[in-house]
């Protein structure tokens, strides 16, 4: 991020402005991603209507960046109808697809329209394992076709490439891919529980050995020394920090009108079929609490070695059942990247009955292998 | 350049905040932003109205400024918006935004 985009973020917190807003508008999908945490049933979506009465007052709000997402977005008739009238309304756009409906009509839309990104999800390099995990027969193809017609038109394109279980060895591939068609990619390897709280899809991520291995590609994270390097201990303005931009500048919004504090923190806030997006933002009791809370109140994580360096998201923690407590997919990721246990693993692990007479071996100090504590806990 | 009409570019994204303009272009998403005076200039840039009648009736309106050197000022700011793709410039009313 420049310094000119962390003043810009820095100010609109200050000034209390949501200055970035993820609109989901529809969960409907053609494809059936294996890890996916949405229902992709339709529940009652905002109409035409509705959507284009909420880009306007969030364009009122203060809202810059948006990002129109879903479900896949051209599963919506209308949705260029909707972005036009967000370009309109001078939003910078980012769209989130999995391309496979994007053919040269739409390509030149999108370009037409002056979006920003278009982030594209791509699994594999290999059609039967990207096509496995989409349960679309031919998307890979689609996808890749999409990206080259979008690029062709001199659109900026991104890969999302999460990582799981199913394809562990391919981001090397999507890299390389990445290369040849001239776009970026990202590489998470960050499987979310559904919205519903069922967990099971969480049973794809990578364990704790593959995450410590990707955490030392330096073709993935560049300098390993430094991405791996331990915790620096925690200052006053670590600990008086808030965990991230969710309600502070950011709030998601679902495509039944339901407005949450982020896409991955399910914490019901207001509904903008019933009140005006701005009352939400302002007045939720449900926002002001997420926005209250800083590392130092944070009962087990300000204590935790890892708190200053941590990606701890209080989305995950709500799923886990408290927004001020410990990510559990994050406290291994800190712990697979530096070797270090996080305070809530060495909690876990002293408080299982049945392995007390380990816990001798359960020191935090540096170079602590990650393998024995996963199994502890 | 004084009787020009200037229209925001539609490939762009811009936002106030806190009284000034954020701007990112579309292309090469270069960031931007304007200050207060500029940012009045920028949201009156409807490619209907012509520099002169901005900057008299909404700049000299609202600053205590010298008419001829705000125009004169104005004038250098179009031609760095224009050089960074933020604005289109004709001798004639323009559209600036896009088609509902």
């Amino acid at each position: 991020m420049t310094a000119l985009m962390e003043e810009l973020n820095a100010r609109a917190r200050q000034l209390g402005v949501p200055f970035n807003v993820h609109l989901d508008v529809t969960y409907r999908c053609n494809e059936r991603c294996v890890h996916c945490y949405l229902d992709h049933d339709d529940h009652g979506e905002m109409a035409l209507d509705e959507i284009k009465a909420l880009l306007d007052q969030l364009a009122n709000a203060g809202v810059f960046f948006l990002t129109l997402s879903g479900g896949e977005v051209l599963m919506r008739m209308d949705f260029f109808d909707i972005l036009r009238h967000a370009r309109k309304l001078m939003f910078n756009v980012k769209v989130k697809t999995n391309a496979f409906m994007i053919r040269e009509k739409e390509a030149d839309l999108f370009r037409e329209l002056g979006v920003q990104t278009v982030q594209i999800s791509i699994y594999s390099h290999r059609a039967e394992v990207h096509d496995a995990i989409t349960k679309l027969p031919g998307s890979l193809r689609r996808s890749v076709a999409a990206i080259r017609l979008l690029k062709s038109r001199g659109l900026n394109v991104t890969m999302a490439n999460v990582l799981m279980r199913q394809n562990l060895n391919d981001y090397a591939g999507v890299k390389a891919l990445a290369g040849e068609l001239g776009v970026q990619v990202m590489t998470d390897p960050t499987i979310t529980p559904k919205m519903d709280g069922d967990r099971s899809v969480l049973s794809m991520g990578l364990r704790s050995t593959q995450l410590d291995n990707v955490f030392r590609d330096a073709e993935l994270v560049g300098n390993v020394d430094e991405f791996c390097a331990p915790p620096q201990p925690a200052d006053d303005a670590v600990l008086d920090g808030i965990p991230c931009s969710a309600g502070h500048s950011y709030c998601y919004i679902s495509p039944y009108g339901d407005v949450y504090p982020c896409v991955q923190f399910p914490l019901p806030c207001g509904n903008v079929r019933k009140q005006e997006f701005l009352d939400i933002w302002r007045q939720s009791r449900q926002l002001n609490e997420v926005r209250s809370i800083r590392a130092r109140d944070l009962p087990t994580c300000s204590s935790c070695s890892h708190v200053g360096s941590c990606t701890r998201c209080p989305g995950l923690a709500y799923m886990e059942g408290n927004m001020r407590g410990p990510s559990s997919l994050d406290c291994e990721k800190s712990s697979a990247r530096t070797g270090i246990p996080s305070a809530n693993m060495i909690a876990k692990a002293l408080h299982s009955p049945s392995q007390d007479a380990m816990n001798s071996t359960l020191v935090p100090m540096p170079g602590l292998n990650l393998v024995q504590i996963t199994t502890l806990t | 350049m004084k009787n020009c009409y200037v229209a925001r570019s539609p490939m762009v994204a811009a936002r106030e905040l806190g009284g000034d303009m954020v701007i990112m272009t579309a292309v090469n998403s270069n960031l931007f932003t304007l200050n207060e005076v500029a940012s009045l200039i920028w949201k009156s840039a409807d490619g209907a109205t012509p520099l002169r009648e901005i900057v008299e009736e909404r700049i000299c309106a609202e600053f205590d400024v010298d008419p001829e050197l705000a125009l004169a000022d104005a004038e250098q700011l179009v031609k760095e918006l224009l050089e960074r793709g933020l604005v289109v410039v004709a001798d004639r009313p323009v559209g600036s935004e896009l088609k509902p």
